[in-house]
């Protein structure tokens, strides 16, 4: 096992404490709000981390660009997808949950 | 170590394996018909990735973007569909019956006999799958042997646009024959809202087309060499397509109905024309002069990949585009 290697587990073990805490967010929290919160930018980071892993064991520089591309891409599409959805959500008049009991 | 990482892919495939089984059944028996898509897709999803793990990352490929992109939008729309013509009130017409039917509706006879037929094919297929002897390969050992002289290197698209193009011919003249019959039926207009003032989507819109229509050309370039080809391609082209109508900025391409239908049965006739060409020059029909199969296989596909993107992304309106209002 290389120190490359090495590296690589501990980028995937990080990558995972972030999609766990994703979802358990996505499970746990109280309203639509937060839980796209929790969803979309722990997720976003997490995988960042197992791209980043995955890049340290790219056979060749075109595959790390694509990585990159591909991790690009998902940072655009889920950064929108939350902002309609959230967006959607307040125009149809679902209320942001604020701690208080009604 | 060794034994450690094949236990851990033995118990990743059981995982998997359940997941499909119960994602499956929750699809096709919840009571809220949205939640059972979204289920679909994630089962369409999680059967990528089953394929993956059989090492066909072409299927997987296919499932993903066909099976559970594009047939997740087509089921989607069709829900939104069924739901804004119960709320104008349209009355017990084809829209409560078909919810009817999917919920509740079909008689407990022909449940029975439903089920009676898919445990009879499955007793089959699986007959079939136990007899095969583990050492047989098919015509794995043959196509491998002539792979060379198919003008390309990856064994799947040698397999599907020079063994056996015919199959591949007919397939593209079943999308043809599937968008040729909904064209027919009805007049279909994008289902939802117009989303041309959402500045965000649009950005996103901007950065995402030029993307997706590269990347279908690169798939079907990548197609000779690896994973990759007309299908898949052609599903990506479609998600543009699909992106585009969603978002209200694909008017003005609809209204150019002739250019639709160049387009839509492109794919057929460069495929048809290069059979009887070849059928002159060599004397097989779809056998292409030696050494020329790779260009071959490069127009035929590249024809094949704008009718299937055309298809499947037009199949998302559910009928033929609406005139000029």
């Amino acid at each position: 096992m290389t120190i490359l290697d090495l590296i690589t587990g501990l980028l995937l073990l990080a990558a995972l404490f972030f999609f766990v805490a994703g979802t358990v967010g996505l499970l746990r929290f109280p309203d639509l709000y937060s839980r796209l919160h929790a969803l979309t930018k722990a997720d976003n980071v997490g995988l960042g981390f197992a791209v980043l892993a995955l890049m340290l064991q790219a056979q060749s520089w075109s595959e790390v660009f694509k990585l990159g591309l591909i991790w690009v891409l998902v940072l655009a599409a889920s950064a929108t997808v939350c902002f309609l959805i959230g967006n959607e959500a307040l125009r149809r008049g679902v209320k942001p949950w604020t701690g208080k009991s009604p | 170590m060794d034994r450690e990482i094949a236990m851990m892919s033995h118990v990743f495939d059981w995982i998997l394996v359940l997941l499909v089984l119960a994602l499956a059944w929750r699809s096709l028996n919840d009571c809220d018909l949205f939640r059972g898509v979204i289920q679909f897709i994630a089962l369409g999803l999680l059967l990528a990735v089953a394929w993956l793990r059989l090492r066909a990352p072409d299927v997987a490929l296919a499932e993903a973007a066909v099976g559970s992109g594009l047939t997740g939008a087509l089921i989607l729309s069709a829900l939104v569909r069924m739901r804004q013509r119960e709320r104008r009130g349209v009355p017990a017409s084809a829209s409560s019956d078909t919810s009817r039917t999917l919920q509740s509706g079909t008689s407990n006879r022909s449940r029975v006999l439903i089920g009676a037929l898919s445990l009879a094919l499955l007793t089959a297929l699986g007959w079939a799958v136990f007899r095969f002897s583990a050492q047989s390969s098919g015509l794995a050992v043959e196509s491998l042997a002539k792979l060379p002289e198919s003008g390309v290197t990856n064994p799947v698209t040698a397999v599907l646009l020079n063994f056996r193009a015919y199959d591949t011919l007919l397939e593209i003249g079943v999308l043809l024959l599937a968008i040729v019959g909904v064209w027919a039926l009805r007049r279909g207009e994008r289902p939802g809202d117009d989303l041309r003032e959402r500045p965000l989507l649009m950005s996103l819109l901007r950065l995402l087309l030029p993307v997706l229509v590269l990347a279908a050309g690169y798939l079907l370039w990548i197609g000779a060499s690896a994973p990759g080809g007309a299908f898949q391609g052609g599903a990506l082209l479609a998600g543009a397509l699909v992106l585009g109508l969603l978002a209200g900025l694909a008017g003005r391409f609809l209204r150019r109905e002739r250019l639709l239908r160049t387009g839509l049965t492109l794919g057929v006739l460069v495929f048809a024309a290069a059979g009887l060409l070849a059928l002159w020059r060599t004397g097989g029909l779809l056998q292409y002069p030696a050494g020329q199969g790779g260009a071959w296989i490069l127009v035929i596909e590249a024809a094949a990949l704008i009718s299937i993107g055309l298809t499947l992304g037009l199949l998302y309106l559910g009928g033929r585009p609406e005139e000029e209002k």
